[in-house]
């Protein structure tokens, strides 16, 4: 398995990637940490005519903190963000995902905003900033435009991301205090595609819970909070509408049970963590 | 920087295991091919080239990586460390291989390199990583004849040897 032939830009600067990107739209693809861009060349279920690196643009190599927001630039690997010491304060549902996101093999090169790229339904990146609420940024040579992340995500590794654009950062809320976060995975071994993961952000108001790996990308519903007698059917008729399918690694039914019970324990630690 | 064509083959050079290394690379010859092909160095493993089976993991600038998901080019300059370079002399083997040797944690050994580069770089950066740390490393890797358990067993060993020195400052 080698990829198909491809020319190779690395670029130096945004107006450099953007620019590639602009000249040859669908024949371009941007490489970022490559981890789930070289299996797809690898395996040539994509074969694009130029690599657009961007691991040197040096204006996508930050992360921004205001107070209020994270925001994540391009070229940031998932390890980096990983080993920032105030993670788990700043961010707890990024800090509970990133452990699970492939191996540390993978995170030392992967990126958070290539794999929100990707757009894999059972993906965690894309998961947690949906369940947050955070925002995509886009660029093209053309325009900046940005939206929320449930916005962004349209299907099964589709997203509204044009082919001249580029996401030049993702944005999420940093963590608001009476506010509590849980996360919780089910795969058959760490490091495998998740059959279903679930976040939980849980308010005052509130519950939102974010469900990966049953629709064809990962979705968010508003719930009433733990303890309400509403609870169980709203779960049960967001586990239907999810309209999970049998796969190799589990059955509808079973999906929808995981959504049902992983849901109210998500949203229940979400709810102890508040305090 | 110029656009590197898909028909032309370009000069690579990187640090291999301390030594500088250089070679032709066409854009799409992965790292691992680059190392067995080009360069010659055939301890790093090739099993399944999509990034499941941790065979082909290398240290790029002293963090693990899969070689088979890392284009030539785009190691131009980096520090990369090999299997071939854990060894402190060509008739001694390091702490981290003696311990797997002596543990048996290897039978047909394909999956072996990839697993102590992995451990090495562990042990680097997280002396007292604990059991279940190791055993998340170890997950990035498949082994499909010795099984996992004397590859813990001499990963453990291998990091009391470690911290208490009595080898002495070999590197993992």
């Amino acid at each position: 398995m080698k990829p198909a032939a491809f020319d190779y830009v690395r670029a130096e600067s945004a107006a450099e990637a953007l620019e590639v990107l602009h000249a040859e739209g669908a024949g371009a693809r941007v490489l970022a940490g490559g981890q789930s861009l070289l299996p797809m060349l690898n395996m040539r279920l994509a074969r694009p005519a130029v690599l657009v690196d961007i691991m040197a643009v040096a204006e996508w190599r930050s992360v921004e903190d205001d107070g209020s927001h994270l925001r994540i630039g391009a070229a940031v690997r998932q390890m980096e963000i990983e080993q920032r010491a105030d993670l788990a304060r700043r961010q707890p549902l990024l800090a509970a995902v990133l452990p699970w996101i492939g191996h540390a093999q993978t995170r030392s090169r992967g990126t958070v905003c290539g794999s929100v790229a990707h757009a894999d339904p059972s993906a965690e990146l894309p998961l947690v900033l949906v369940a947050l609420d955070g925002r995509v940024h886009l660029r093209s040579r053309r325009k900046a435009r940005q939206m929320p992340a449930s916005e962004f995500f349209t299907g099964m590794m589709a997203t509204v991301r044009a082919d001249d654009e580029i996401i030049e950062a993702v944005s999420l809320p940093a963590a608001k205090p009476g506010t509590g976060y849980a996360f919780r995975e089910v795969a058959r071994r760490h490091g495998d595609f998740a059959i279903i993961a679930c976040a939980a952000v849980v308010d005052q108001n509130g519950a939102r819970l974010a469900v990966g790996g049953v629709a064809d990308r990962p979705m968010a519903l508003d719930l009433p909070v733990p303890g309400s007698p509403e609870l169980p059917d709203a779960l049960n008729q967001f586990a239907w509408d999810l309209d999970a399918r049998d796969d190799l690694h589990a059955t509808a039914r079973y999906r929808r049970e995981l959504v049902r019970r992983i849901g109210r324990e998500v949203i229940e630690e979400a709810q102890r963590c508040r305090a | 920087m110029p656009r590197l064509s898909a028909k032309l083959h370009y000069q690579v050079s990187f640090i291999l295991n301390g030594s500088v290394v250089a070679g032709e690379a066409e854009p799409r010859l992965l790292l691992t091919d680059f190392l067995r092909h080009v360069v010659g160095a055939t301890g790093t493993h090739v099993g399944c080239e999509h990034g499941v089976c941790g065979a082909c993991t290398v240290q790029i600038n002293g963090r693990p990586a899969r070689a088979c998901l890392t284009l030539a080019v785009q190691v131009q300059g980096a520090d990369i460390k090999t299997v071939e370079g854990l060894a402190p002399a060509s008739d001694r083997l390091s702490v981290l291989q003696e311990s797997f040797r002596e543990h048996h944690a290897l039978q047909c050994g394909f999956c072996t390199s990839g697993i102590l580069m992995s451990l090495d770089s562990l042990f680097r950066e997280k002396p007292d990583a604990t059991e279940a740390e190791i055993r998340e490393t170890l997950a990035g890797h498949l082994c499909r004849c010795t099984g996992y358990a004397p590859i813990m067993k001499a990963a453990m060993a291998a990091q009391k040897t470690l911290r208490t020195g009595v080898e002495g400052p070999a590197n993992a």
